[in-house]
C-alpha cells in the first residue's frame, strides 16, 4: 500500500474506550462525519493484534466546551476549514468484535476480541482483505449470500457448518425471506453434502416462483435437475402448470396415527377430549385401523358406540367436524399405493432433495398435517440409520435439512414440546438433521428452540416483540437492535451465529437474473465437493 | 552570484530577540518580515514585531520642523543634519536557526553575534522555513511583543505568498494554531480573522 493510499483509508485514531463500551476514535481532520455511516467496519491496527470491529455510533465534540457557547464564525472559508478536525472534531463510537492476526502469512483465523487496541491506534476502514479474513473466501464450503452495506466484500456463509444446527430465516412478510431461503438451499446444494426436504406450501422452490416485480425465477429443480426431486400433493395443480413431479404422495388413512391428531389439535379446532378421544379409539381400533373405522361408524350413523367407549355426544360431533375437513384433502386415501416416506428417504438417501408441493392444498391443516407426519417417520428412519452405522462404525447417513415454512404452527410454546420439529430443534443435531424454520413471525415460537437456533438470518422485523426474540441472548443486543429495525424493506438481512464470526448485515445477492444463474448452478466455480467424491470413497 | 544587500546590523541582542539599527533612514523591514542574521557558527532567523525611528540621543526629543515646508521631503533639505542626528531601527524575535543547511526550529545556543548585518529573508528562504510550523509556538508564547497576534497575522500574510497555494498554507497554520489555542478559542478566531 503507498502513502497516499493510507492516507485514503485512514479514519481515525483510538482516543479512549472499554472492551465493554467500544473504543472511541477521533475521526481524522480529513475525513468528514457525514462520510462514515454507522455499521460500517473498521480495522483497529494494534501493535500486536489487529482489531475487526463496527461502527455503532457517531457523535460531535469539541476540544474547549466554550467553542459550543461561542461558535467561531464558520461564514469565513478559512476559519471553518481550520476549526474543522481540531477545535472540533468528529468522534466514533466502534466495538471492536475480533481480533484477526496482524501478521501476514499467520493463518490463525478471527477470535472475539478480549480486549482493545492502545492509545492512538490507527483506524481504518476494512479493507476488502480484512472482510475475507473475517467472513472467508468463497470457497468449496463458503457459499456467497450478499455484499456487507457499502462495500463490494463478498460475505460468504460456511454451508458445512450452517447446516450442522437448525438454522432461521425471519422478516415481514414481502421482505424477501423466500429469496433468501431459496440461496441458501442452494447454497447447500451446491456447497454441502447435505440433502434437503422442504415442505413448500406455496408451491415456491420446486419450480418457477415469482419475484415482486412479477418477473419468473428459476426453482431448486430447473437450477439442480439431478440433484432435486419435485413431489406433489395435488396432481390437478401440476397439469395446470404444465410440470411433471417425480412422485405424487398419496397418504393412506393406515398411516394417520393419534400423535398426528394431537398436532392437528388447534387448526382442526378439536378439544383436548376429541384428542382423547382419538387414543381411545386407536386403542380400539389399531394405530393403523382407527381413521378408517371411525369414519365408517360416521358413515353408518353409529351412535351407540359413543356412548359405550365414554365418549361425550359434543365431543364425537366435534372429532366428525374434524375428520370431516381431512376428508376434503384428496390426497388422502385409504390405502396410500407406495409408501411415500420410503420413497422420500430412497431418494435423501441418493443424495437428492426432495420438495414437497403442496400445490392446492394451501390449508395450514394440510400443510401440519404432512409435514408433521411425514417428518416423524422420517426421523425415526434416519435415528435408526444413525444408530446402526454407529454400531457398526460405518459412515453416517449425509445430514437432512428439514425446511418449514409458518414454523411458529409447528414450534409455538404450547405445542413444540410435543411435536418432532421441537425434539429436532432441540436434539436432533446429534442424528444429523436439522431444520431450517422460515418464519414471520417469531415471537410465537418457543423460546426454548429460538435459543438452540444456530443462526439466525433476519430480514426486517418492526414489530418490537419479534426483534426481542429474534436477538435474545445476543451480545450487543441494543446496537443490533437499531441496526435491525433500520434494514431495508427489501434484499437486506441482518445474519449472526454460528456459522458466522460476527453479527453482519448484507445485501443479499441477486437471483433472478440471466447472470446470477449461471454462478447458482451446480457448475459454479469451487464446487468440487462432488468431483472429488469418488477420491474420498477410495481413500475412505 | 547576487550579492545580498545587507539591511540593518545587530546592536542589541540576547537568545530570543535582537534590535538592529537600518543603515537607512525610514527604511525599515514591514512588520511580520523574516530577517536573517549571523550568531556563532548558524544563521539565525527573526520575524520583526516591531519598528521604530527616533533620536540617537535617548534624552533629546524630535521636534516638528516643517511648518514652512511645502513638502515633506523639504524637511530634509532644510536640514540634512537630520539624516545623522535620527535612526531606525527594528526588534526581531528569533524563531530558529540553521546549521549546515539544516532548519532547527527552536531557539539558537547562542544569541546573534552583535554588530552582525541582517538581511531580508528571500522568498524561497520563506518558503522553506515554513515548510514546517512547529516555530509558531514561539511567537504564541513570545511575552515581548505587545500585540503578538498581530505579527503572527502578519508574517503568515507574508509567507504565504511564498507558497504556490496560499489558501492551502493558511489553513496548514490555522490548523497548528488551533492545537495550540485549543483553549482559546476568541484569541484563535482574532487571529484567524486578520489572516
Amino acid at each position: 500500500m503507498t502513502e497516499n493510499e493510507k492516507m485514503n483509508t485512514k479514519l481515525g485514531t483510538v482516543i479512549s474506550g472499554s472492551l465493554t463500551q467500544g473504543v472511541h476514535v477521533k475521526l481524522d481532520p480529513a475525513r468528514s462525519v457525514e462520510d462514515v455511516t454507522v455499521g460500517r467496519y473498521v480495522a483497529i491496527q494494534g501493535e500486536k493484534k489487529r482489531f475487526f470491529g463496527m461502527i455503532t455510533d457517531i457523535s460531535l465534540e469539541a476540544v474547549d466546551p466554550r467553542a459550543m457557547v461561542m461558535p467561531p464564525d464558520i461564514s469565513v472559508p478559512l476559519i471553518a476549514k481550520v476549526v474543522s478536525g481540531t477545535t472540533t472534531y468528529g468522534k466514533l463510537s466502534v466495538l471492536p468484535m475480533l481480533t484477526i492476526s496482524g501478521v501476514a502469512g499467520d493463518t490463525e483465523g478471527p477470535q472475539p476480541a478480549k480486549t482493545v487496541p492502545p492509545h492512538f491506534a490507527r483506524v481504518e476502514l476494512a479493507s476488502q482483505s480484512d472482510v475475507q479474513r473475517v467472513f472467508g473466501k468463497e470457497d468449496k464450503q463458503r457459499f456467497y449470500v450478499g455484499t456487507p452495506l457499502d462495500m463490494e466484500t463478498r460475505i460468504c456463509l460456511d454451508m458445512v457448518e450452517l447446516v450442522k444446527r437448525s438454522n432461521g430465516v425471519f422478516g415481514k412478510s414481502g421482505t424477501g425471506k423466500t429469496f433468501l431461503t431459496r440461496l441458501l438451499l442452494i447454497g447447500m446444494l451446491q456447497k454441502s453434502r447435505t440433502t434437503s426436504l422442504i415442505f413448500d406450501m406455496h408451491n415456491e422452490y420446486g419450480w418457477e416462483g415469482t419475484s415482486e416485480k412479477d418477473h419468473k425465477v428459476k426453482g431448486l429443480k430447473q437450477l439442480f435437475p439431478g440433484k432435486v426431486a419435485v413431489f406433489s400433493l395435488d396432481e390437478k395443480y401440476d397439469q395446470r402448470r404444465k410440470v411433471k413431479s417425480d412422485f405424487v404422495v398419496k397418504i393412506g388413512y393406515d398411516e394417520i396415527e393419534p400423535e398426528d391428531m394431537q398436532m392437528l389439535r388447534s387448526v382442526l379446532n378439536l378439544t383436548d377430549l376429541a384428542v382423547q378421544a382419538v387414543y381411545e379409539l386407536a386403542r380400539y381400533f389399531g394405530d393403523d385401523k382407527w381413521l378408517q373405522s371411525t369414519l365408517d361408524l360416521f358413515d353408518s350413523g353409529d351412535k351407540e358406540f359413543a356412548g359405550k367407549h365414554n365418549i361425550a355426544e359434543g365431543t364425537w360431533k366435534n372429532l366428525l367436524r374434524g375428520l370431516q375437513m381431512l376428508q376434503r384433502f384428496k390426497f388422502l386415501v385409504p390405502h396410500a399405493p407406495e409408501n411415500t416416506v420410503t420413497t422420500i428417504l430412497e431418494y435423501i438417501s441418493h443424495g437428492k432433495s426432495v420438495v414437497l408441493q403442496f400445490g392446492g392444498y394451501d390449508d395450514i391443516a394440510a400443510y401440519v398435517l404432512v409435514a408433521n407426519l411425514l417428518t416423524r417417520r422420517i426421523y425415526d428412519r434416519y435415528r435408526e440409520m444413525v444408530d446402526i452405522a454407529i454400531s457398526a462404525d460405518s459412515k453416517k447417513p449425509d445430514q437432512l435439512v428439514i425446511t418449514i415454512e409458518e414454523a411458529h404452527r409447528f414450534l409455538n410454546p404450547e405445542i413444540s414440546s410435543q411435536t418432532i420439529f421441537g425434539k429436532i430443534a432441540r436434539e436432533m443435531r446429534k442424528y444429523n438433521v436439522t431444520m431450517l424454520v422460515i418464519d414471520q413471525r417469531p415471537s410465537g415460537i418457543d423460546e426454548e428452540v429460538m435459543s438452540q437456533l444456530g443462526t439466525k438470518i433476519t430480514c426486517l422485523l418492526d414489530n418490537e416483540k419479534d426483534v426481542d426474540t429474534v436477538l435474545t441472548g445476543v451480545s450487543g443486543k441494543s446496537e443490533l437492535k437499531s441496526v435491525l429495525s433500520k434494514l431495508d424493506s427489501k434484499q437486506q438481512a441482518l445474519i449472526f451465529g454460528h456459522a458466522l464470526p460476527m453479527p453482519v448485515v448484507v445485501k443479499v445477492r441477486e437471483y433472478g437474473s440471466a447472470d446470477s444463474y449461471k454462478e447458482l448452478g451446480p457448475s459454479s466455480p469451487g464446487d468440487s465437493t462432488r468431483k472429488t467424491d469418488g477420491l474420498d470413497d477410495l481413500w475412505g | 552570484m547576487v550579492v545580498e544587500q545587507k539591511i540593518a546590523e545587530v546592536i542589541e541582542t540576547s537568545n530570543s530577540e535582537f534590535l538592529a539599527e537600518c543603515y537607512d533612514l525610514d527604511n525599515v523591514p514591514a512588520l511580520g518580515s523574516m530577517v536573517r542574521t549571523k550568531g556563532k557558527g548558524c544563521q539565525i532567523y527573526g520575524i520583526v514585531y516591531v519598528s521604530a525611528t527616533h533620536s540617537i540621543e535617548p534624552g533629546r526629543r524630535i521636534a516638528a520642523r516643517g511648518k514652512a515646508a511645502t513638502s515633506e521631503a523639504d524637511v530634509f533639505k532644510a536640514n540634512p543634519q537630520l539624516a545623522k542626528l535620527l535612526c531606525s531601527d527594528f526588534k526581531a524575535l528569533v524563531v530558529g536557526h540553521s546549521q549546515d543547511k539544516a532548519i532547527y526550529q527552536y531557539l539558537p545556543p547562542s544569541p546573534a553575534s552583535i554588530y552582525s548585518f541582517v538581511y531580508a529573508c528571500s522568498p524561497v528562504e520563506v518558503k522553506q522555513f515554513t515548510q514546517s510550523l512547529n516555530f509558531l509556538n514561539l511567537m504564541i508564547e513570545s511575552r515581548s511583543t505587545v500585540a503578538p497576534d498581530e505579527v503572527i497575522a502578519a508574517f503568515l500574510r507574508y509567507a504565504s505568498l511564498t507558497h504556490p497555494v496560499p489558501e492551502e498554507f493558511l489553513v496548514k497554520a490555522g490548523k497548528e494554531l488551533a492545537w495550540t489555542l485549543s483553549n482559546d478559542m476568541r484569541r484563535l478566531d482574532s487571529i484567524l480573522k486578520r489572516l
